[in-house]
């Protein structure tokens, strides 16, 4: 199945706002979804018997940078049976404050790789997953500041009194 | 501890009740970060009732170094000595994978000359099997085997060697550039190489009668720690672990990248001689199986490195090297088979005159295989869930990057 066969497919599914755009600049294209929908989305492209996209290779939590003041998932599916590939992405605007944090659907009850990558996510950039069964920290310490792969992040002086140099 | 943004803490505290739930009736165990057959720093914490463990916490992050925020400050070229300390038993695939990476953002991925991705994918496959020695190694001495520990330790010692007179370095080479090679191999490296072939073939002979056809440690391993395929698949588990439970995928036969297309090897998958597919034993003999394979991949590389991809004082392994590392802007995710299973990284690069990527993202193989830990411990025996994480065969330098 090529890529406009999986597009084809998901709007005949689930309606024409599901996908909001599409990238092509890349080898890789990739779809933009509509937030609000990517566990629906995931979990059809995973069961469907065309596409079985039974593998997530990969979820990245993207900060889009300061001007943008966007933040972003980025899935990357792979189906074992017929060797394809997609990349999916969603994407929403939002500030950078520590008490509001873009806020994402849990893909966890499709791909039980999600977890520990989107606690991966949520610990360096800052990204909360809604649905997520357990979202701590999973790399830094669970009292660690700020989200370091944040592009606006700098790095604290002191860590529990200690400077750190 | 003094927690802030209690919005987004609920997790932290639901896991906290149930640590101190727990230790009422049943029995909270660390085990690590200083333990030996936690393979490095990983402490998991095991609600156990008795001898039997209900649940294992991992908890993961002491050698975290942020690989990610030095890749989006350091140019691709820069970037490849901090992809070999990833996973440091087999860094010549860590920038294997990432050197491809860039060469395919690059466009210049089909002007690599021969000679060099035949010495790309011999030195590649040499690491993969020291790592699988490391693998195997351990593993015995995890359930109490102390000898072959010292034997593959012993015929590790002679591949750290070879690349080590090929690069400069033991274990972290930086010898695979983009664009090419640091340096073009030594000269009689073939011939050493040869006689390391012939020298070890039957070391594993030895190997297989000491550990894998071992009642004691079959005993030990067979019917523990089962990991159906639909599981494995679901949590992202790859290479060897993947191929235990039963599936034939391995990248280097799906992506047919660098020379693997022109070779000639199987793909070993577990088949339950012992007991269940998919057990810890399984797992086990697809890495002793892989050994070999890649010492046909090896044996073939020589072969053609010493005829038609002979080494001539014309050849520059750096001749190819781009004078500057500016893809186009674009998304990439480049993935290849590395020794614990699938090696992706993503980059996305925004800017055509940078040389630094955007963002980078390590898809490390061993940071998946790890995330089954807690479904496998359910509801074994301490000394089985040992026997699990052996199977496993993580390196902590990738789960925590």
């Amino acid at each position: 199945m090529s890529f406009d066969d999986i597009k084809l497919l998901l709007t005949q599914k689930f309606g024409d706002d599901v996908i909001t755009g599409e990238e092509r600049t890349g080898m890789q294209p990739a779809l933009l979804i509509n937030p609000n929908h990517i566990v629906e989305v995931c979990l059809e492209l995973r069961n469907n018997p065309k596409t079985y996209f039974d593998f997530l290779s990969c979820l990245t939590g993207v900060d889009y940078g300061e001007e943008a003041g966007r933040f972003g998932v980025v899935y990357h599916l792979s189906s074992i049976p017929y060797h394809l590939q997609l990349t999916l992405k969603i994407s929403r605007e939002n500030d950078r404050s520590e008490d509001n944090l873009p806020s994402f659907p849990s893909i966890v009850s499709v791909y039980r790789t999600a977890d520990w990558h989107e606690r991966e996510a949520y610990d360096l950039v800052g990204i909360f997953f809604e649905g997520h069964p357990d979202l701590r920290r999973i790399l830094l310490p669970d009292d660690w500041e700020g989200y370091p792969l944040r592009k606006d992040y700098k790095a604290a002086e002191y860590y529990k009194g200690i400077k750190v140099d | 501890m003094n927690i802030r943004n209690s919005k987004y803490n609920n997790a932290l505290i639901k896991y906290q009740q149930r640590i101190n739930d727990a230790a009422v009736e049943d029995m909270v165990l660390n085990m690590g970060p200083q333990h030996p057959s936690t393979h490095g720093v990983l402490r998991l914490e095991l609600i156990t009732d008795g001898e039997i463990v209900k649940e294992v916490i991992p908890h993961i992050g002491y050698l975290h170094r942020c690989f990610e925020k030095h890749a989006e400050s350091l140019t691709y070229q820069q970037t490849i000595p901090f992809t070999d300390r990833l996973d440091y038993l087999a860094s010549m695939n860590n920038s294997h994978a990432w050197v491809m990476g860039v060469e395919k953002m690059l466009g210049i991925d089909k002007d690599i000359p021969k000679r060099i991705e035949y010495i790309r994918v011999l030195v590649c496959e040499l690491n993969r099997i020291a790592s699988h020695l490391i693998a195997i190694g351990t593993y015995g001495i995890d359930i109490g085997a102390f000898t072959p520990f010292l034997w593959c330790f012993r015929d590790r010692e002679h591949i750290m060697g070879m690349l080590e007179w090929a690069s400069g370095s033991r274990m972290l080479y930086n010898y695979i550039w983009v664009g090419g090679l640091f340096y073009d191999l030594p000269v009689g490296f073939e011939e050493r190489c040869r006689e390391f072939v012939d020298y070890f073939k039957p070391k594993m002979v030895e190997l297989n009668q000491l550990l894998t056809d071992n009642q004691i440690f079959i005993s030990r391993t067979a019917n523990v720690g089962v990991l159906p395929m639909d599981v494995a698949i679901n949590c992202g588990c790859s290479g060897p672990v993947l191929r235990g439970s039963g599936l034939k995928y391995d990248l280097r036969r799906i992506d047919n990248y660098s020379a693997y297309p022109e070779l000639e090897f199987d793909i070993p998958v577990g088949k339950g001689l012992m007991g269940t597919v998919g057990d810890c034993w399984d797992r086990y003999k697809v890495r002793v199986d892989e050994i070999q394979e890649s010492l046909k991949i090896v044996e073939q590389c020589l072969d053609r490195l010493q005829k038609e991809l002979k080494r001539t004082p014309e050849f520059d392994p750096r001749a190819k090297l781009p004078r500057k590392l500016t893809p186009k802007v674009q998304d990439y995710y480049a993935r290849c088979e590395g020794a614990k299973g699938e090696l992706g990284f993503y980059f996305i690069h925004n800017n055509e005159r940078s040389e630094i990527p955007f963002r980078s993202k390590v898809r490390g193989p061993s940071f998946n295989n790890l995330s089954v830990l807690p479904e496998l411990g359910k509801g074994v025996m301490i000394a089985d869930l040992i026997a699990i994480i052996g199977s496993l065969d993580f390196v902590l330098g990738e789960v925590d990057r």
